[in-house]
């Protein structure tokens, strides 16, 4: 039986992480590849990593991240964050990540997902989607939730599937930070809709949550940032409350 | 020793290279190249393979030779070979994704799409599944049955011969997961991405 899995994503800024695991026995807080290495250790069944540098001359800073993590961590590696074009997506694969998550690029133009699952296959493009309550819909958002768009998300999920992507990874935007858990009816009805597998994204405060992004909002896979950030809860004891709760997981 | 990943331009390998170097240490040399005389020079060779079963086959097309130089080094010699994913899938004699293509014909048999039963089960088959043992298996030494591998596919190969299964997982339906016979194995899922347990594996073939 598949089982649903558990996405720790570390936020990166100019090769850095930016929160992350505090424990006491890090050499190094700040580096990724320890921080990664932490998690697939405690049996994350996929790591993520997302890009957050700003300035366009620290942009390579997370090619040498990807580099070492993926010499380091032997499960799934997606990098998110600024890809803009097929060549983007090359290097970053070529440096050893599995999945690339594209957001803005993909909204401004759908053949970067057409023509780079064409050129990588779709089990490596993930399209990244800010979606934001609008009435009874949700609309989604570019450039990390700042532009508005007009788009629906629900409409766009189905053309980005009809794209060639792989898998969606759906933020909502109203409950990312907050801690009070996903957008659940957001991420049922996206699910529902299409046909390849939902990671659900935003507004995880507790184990609990991370059950109803899956039982719920029928998510494949749920990530997480900050719950499992400063040792609040590691890996292990995430699954093991998930496989209380009878959802499959890998332990 | 030395073991060959071949690199035919199918997409993604670094994963692969970067498992097996790790598995190697000093102790086994690893070649990355689509070079003829390299590859028939090597112990072992690891046939990878990422996106369509056409693009695959079209890419292996592209080396010239390449595909006789395999037949030699498998089929002739009888030299130990893995194929991972796609490269697993290409030993059937056909595949239809994309269109019709036709495959290296090494175990008889067809790749297909996996039966979504209508919605029910989303494809791409995406993350850790149990694998269900069905032979001794050189590869599978110190595995144990019902250990979770990483997949990522959305087509299956069907056999002919039932005997060459060595493993199937079940999504949809139980389907085959690994294939080995005598000198040649595969595996649909990525020793690359699983983990330890995946390391293992790698390491078994290494060993062989």
């Amino acid at each position: 039986m598949l089982k649903n899995r558990i996405i720790p994503c570390l936020d990166v800024k100019n090769g850095r992480v930016v929160k992350g695991i505090n424990f006491v026995d890090l050499k190094d807080a700040g580096d990724p590849v320890e921080q990664a290495k932490i998690y697939s250790d405690g049996g994350a069944d996929e790591i993520c990593f997302l890009d957050i540098t700003a300035s366009n001359e620290n942009r390579d800073t997370i090619y040498e991240v990807v580099e070492k993590t993926s010499k380091k961590c032997f499960v799934p590696l997606t990098v998110g964050g600024g890809i803009r074009s097929l060549e983007d997506i090359n290097k970053l694969l070529n440096c050893g990540a599995d999945k690339v998550s594209i957001n803005t690029a993909a909204v401004q133009n759908s053949k970067v997902v057409i023509d780079s699952s064409k050129k990588f296959g779709s089990q490596c493009i993930v399209v990244a989607i800010d979606a934001k309550k609008n009435g009874k819909n949700w609309e989604i958002f570019t450039h990390g939730g700042r532009n508005s768009t007009g788009i629906d998300a629900i409409v766009y999920a189905k053309k980005m599937e009809e794209c060639g992507a792989g898998e969606l990874l759906i933020t909502s935007m109203d409950r990312d930070g907050t801690q009070v858990g996903y957008d659940i009816e957001l991420m049922s009805n996206i699910s529902s809709k299409v046909n390849i597998p939902v990671i659900a994204s935003g507004g995880v405060g507790n184990l609990n949550h991370l059950v109803e992004g899956i039982k719920l909002g029928k998510a494949s896979a749920v990530l997480a940032a900050s719950i499992f950030h400063y040792g609040k809860h590691s890996i292990k004891e995430a699954k093991e409350y998930l496989d209380s709760k009878g959802i499959p997981v890998r332990i | 020793m030395n073991v060959t990943i071949v690199d035919y331009k199918s997409g993604n390998i670094s994963s692969v290279i970067n498992s097996f170097k790790e598995v190697a240490q000093n102790k086994v040399k690893i070649e990355v190249t689509s070079d003829l005389k390299k590859i028939k020079l090597s112990d072992k060779v690891v046939l990878p393979g990422q996106g369509s079963f056409k693009s695959c086959i079209d890419a292996l097309n592209t080396t010239n030779g390449l595909v006789e130089t395999l037949n030699e080094f498998a089929i002739n010699n009888k030299k130990p070979l893995l194929g991972i994913c796609v490269g697993l899938q290409m030993f059937a004699d056909i595949g239809y994704e994309e269109t019709e293509t036709k495959g290296l014909g090494w175990i008889p048999g067809k790749v297909t799409k996996i039966d979504s039963q209508n919605g029910k089960y989303k494809l791409p088959h995406i993350g850790w599944n149990e694998i269900n043992i069905m032979k001794e298996s050189k590869i599978f030494k110190n595995i144990k049955d019902k250990s979770h591998m990483y997949f990522v596919h959305s087509y299956e190969f069907i056999p002919n011969d039932k005997n060459a299964i060595s493993a199937t997982t079940n999504y949809s339906s139980n389907h085959v997961c690994a294939v080995e016979i005598e000198n040649i194995f595969g595996t649909q899922f990525h020793p690359e991405k699983s983990d330890k347990i995946g390391l293992k594996i790698i390491d078994n073939f290494m060993s062989l």
